[in-house]
Parts: structure tokens; C-alpha cells; sequence
């Protein structure tokens, strides 16, 4: 049995980690709140937007820009995958990485070449045998607009440059707090097809032609779909870690209470016996 | 008939505006617009510059600096831009002060390559339409 002595320095050392797991999920609780709130902020542009590229890209011919065309010979598929820079998240990274993984397993055929955003997808899968167009890692968390855009424009200039036939999104689907799941998005070629019901054709005045038009929406709607996802992939991290740092501190607190009971039994036995033996020296004398 | 048209105007980052207006004067492409209640659907593409609607009878200025979409369907006028900001949310002082620095870096910038230069003349382009939004709300504070 270990000494008193050890086992009190064990469980000050559990209550340490404990204070720490604890911080940590406030930290994260905050965060997640915030991230939420510019999740929700985007949600009304983001319906807007889908709305009016889906709406537009039923009505107009499907080779009347080059983003809702697919090619014909489909070599190399290009994924971003969205993780977050930090660890101590749960499964949320990992998700990501199987997702990948399977992907790539289901399409061996095909060239997969990676952008990575986040540096714990990056750090996992830069390391494998897939050829990394281009990282971005350490935004701390947080995610401008600009930033997005920039990325946006990177992909959509793989994808015109036909570096890349196929673009796909793996990232964290943000369902709630506790509950965040991967998945795989294509992003181009659209493919929403062309609307059946003719009721919704209302005769659109466009200004200027509808194919300019296109021009300017596709590489705004490319943007915001990475800005939007990036967003979602932020609070599904803090949430995710909250729940992981949630587990840990009951965790530890479990660990304290077996701890504390070991350290009661010893501190016990040692009482009981220093009471052995003054009574066995006092038999002793007056024996 | 519709007396009033609902404006919608949303960026990426947050929405900006819910409320029915009588007239919405728009920045489009091709030229300014007007839009009343019961326009015919529309979709048009924005350029920077300067979104006013007239609620209740008074104009109203909204600094379009971002360039965007504006959608108009079943009485509502959606506006999707890049980025926005109400005209008595801009501070004039702050406003003149990056509409200077945004012409310096253009200076600066006159022997770099065309792309570059373009970029800056643009950020300039914003930060004038918002001294200039700034200033119609100048005597409003």
C-alpha cells in the first residue's frame, strides 16, 4: 500500500487538473456562445444567398458558367477540411480525419489533393501520402470575412486553373452543443439542377444578363459557403470541448473520491496500528 | 395595392436592416435604381456606393461598402452586400480619417502593379462613399 504521504500528493495533483479542466470549460462555454452568435448573424445571409443561387442556377442553362458545369473526366478532387488549430476537443478532429480517410478510400481512382484549414488536420494528414495545396492554420479560433474570402479564392482558382475537377468541404456540421457531426460537402461544381416546377420561373428582370450575373455571385457564393463553414466548424470546437473538458473534470472529481477513500483507509490503519503497539509496550511493563 | 415595400438588408456578418419603407434607391451596376412597392421581380448586382429608402417619409442612408446583390421578389427587396454600415452609425471624424489614409496608401501604391492598385482604389472608393454618407447625418448629432 502506498504511504499517506504519496497518496496526498496524488490527489492535490488531480485537483490541480481538475481546476484546469474546469477553467477550460468556462473558456470554451464562453467562446461557443460567441461563435454561435456569429453563426446565427450569418444564417440569414446564408439563406438569402443559397435561396438566390439555387433560384438562379434552376433558371439559367447549366454550361452558362463554368462552376455549375461538371467535367466530364473527374482526376483530381480537391478537399478542404476544416479542424481547429487546438487539441483537447473530443472526437472532433479524428471525425474529420476518418471522414477524409473514407473519402479517400472511396476514391482511389481518383488524385486527392488537400487544402487544409486548421492545423490539427494538417498536422494528421500533411503527414500522409496527400499532396497539400495549401494550409491555413492559426487564425486562433476566430474567422473574418476577409480571411474566408481569401481562401474562397484560392479554391475557386484551383478549380478554373483545373488543378482540381471537384471541390468538397469535410468539416464539422454544427447540430448543437453536445452533438457536432463530419461531413462531406461538394462544393463545385454546383449540381442543383435545373428546376422542374414552372411556377417559381416568375420573368426575372437581370441587371445586367443573367450570365454576368452568375459571374459575380458564384465566387461571392464560394466565399461564404467557406466563411459559413469555418463558422460552424468554430462553435462545433468550442462545443465539442466543452463537452471534452466537462467529462474530464467529473472524470477527476471520480478519481478524487477513490483517492481520498484510499488515503482515509491508510491514514486509519496507521492510527490503528501506533495504538497496536503503545498497547502491546504497556502489556509489556506491566507485565 | 401594397402601400410599403419590405427591405431586407443582410451582410455576412450580421442583418442589418428589417423594415417596410416606402422607397428604396439603390446603387445597381448599370446605374441607380428606384424600387417601389409591387416591382417586378429583379435581381441585380451592386457597386459601392450609396443605398438610401425612404421610411415614413424621410430618407434614410446606408453606406453600401462592399458591393453586393440586391433581390427584389413577392414586395420584399432582399440586399445581400459584402459589407454595410447605417449612415448614423459612421463616425465622420474616424471616416475622414481612413478615407486620408486610404488616399495615401493609393499614392503610394501608384507605381505597383495594376491588380494592387486597383484594390486600393477601391478601398478608397469605400471609405470616400462613407465620408460622404457621414456627412448627410452630420447635422442630424
Amino acid at each position: 500500500m502506498p504511504g499517506v504521504m504519496d497518496i496526498k500528493r496524488k490527489i492535490k495533483s488531480v485537483k490541480n487538473t481538475q481546476k484546469i479542466t474546469k477553467a477550460m470549460k468556462m473558456v470554451s462555454a464562453a467562446r461557443m456562445r460567441k461563435a454561435e452568435e456569429s453563426m446565427t448573424n450569418a444564417r440569414a445571409y446564408a439563406n438569402k444567398i443559397y435561396e438566390l443561387v439555387g433560384d438562379m442556377a434552376g433558371r439559367v442553362e447549366a454550361d452558362s458558367h463554368p462552376f455549375l458545369t461538371a467535367r466530364k473526366e473527374v482526376k483530381n478532387v480537391c478537399l478542404a477540411i476544416i479542424t481547429s488549430d487546438k487539441g483537447l476537443c473530443g472526437a472532433f478532429n479524428s471525425n474529420v480525419v476518418k471522414k477524409t480517410l473514407a473519402f479517400a478510400r472511396e476514391n482511389q481512382d481518383k488524385n486527392i489533393k488537400l487544402v487544409c484549414i486548421g492545423k490539427k488536420g494538417f498536422d494528421f494528414l500533411g503527414k500522409k501520402h496527400f499532396e497539400v495545396l495549401s494550409k491555413y492554420v492559426s487564425f486562433g479560433g476566430k474567422v473574418t470575412y476577409d480571411e474566408a474570402n481569401e481562401i474562397g479564392d484560392k479554391l475557386t482558382e484551383f478549380y478554373l486553373s483545373e488543378d482540381v475537377d471537384e471541390i468538397y468541404i469535410v468539416h464539422n456540421e454544427f447540430k448543437s452543443t453536445a452533438f457536432q457531426v463530419a461531413k462531406v460537402t461538394k462544393v463545385l461544381p454546383l449540381s442543383l439542377g435545373k428546376k422542374e416546377d414552372a411556377a417559381d420561373d416568375t420573368d426575372y428582370i437581370y441587371e445586367p444578363k443573367a450570365e454576368a450575373l452568375l459571374k459575380e455571385i458564384m465566387p461571392r457564393y464560394i466565399q461564404f459557403t467557406v466563411f459559413f463553414s469555418i463558422l460552424e466548424s468554430i462553435a462545433g470546437e468550442h462545443g465539442s470541448r466543452m463537452v471534452a473538458m466537462d467529462n474530464a473534470a467529473r472524470n477527476a472529481g471520480e478519481v478524487i473520491n477513490k483517492l481520498t477513500l484510499t488515503f482515509n483507509k491508510a491514514r486509519q490503519g496507521a492510527i490503528t496500528k501506533e495504538i497496536l503497539d503503545i498497547v502491546n509496550g504497556a502489556e509489556a511493563l506491566n507485565g | 395595392m401594397a402601400e410599403t415595400i419590405r427591405l431586407e438588408l443582410v451582410t455576412p456578418v450580421r442583418q442589418i436592416l428589417s423594415e417596410d419603407v416606402d422607397e428604396v434607391i439603390a446603387p445597381g451596376v448599370e446605374g441607380d435604381l428606384g424600387v417601389l412597392p409591387e416591382h417586378a421581380p429583379l435581381l441585380t448586382a451592386l457597386r459601392v456606393g450609396e443605398l438610401a429608402y425612404r421610411i415614413k417619409g424621410k430618407l434614410e442612408y446606408v453606406a453600401i461598402v462592399g458591393g453586393g446583390f440586391l433581390e427584389v421578389n413577392n414586395n420584399k427587396v432582399i440586399v445581400l452586400a459584402d459589407d454595410a454600415e447605417l449612415g448614423h452609425e459612421i463616425d465622420l471624424e474616424e471616416a475622414v480619417q481612413r478615407k486620408l489614409k486610404a488616399e495615401a496608401a493609393l499614392e503610394s501604391e501608384r507605381k505597383a502593379d495594376e491588380k494592387t492598385f486597383k484594390a486600393v482604389e477601391i478601398e478608397l472608393m469605400k471609405e470616400l462613399i462613407r465620408v460622404q454618407i457621414a456627412e448627410k447625418y452630420k447635422g442630424a448629432k
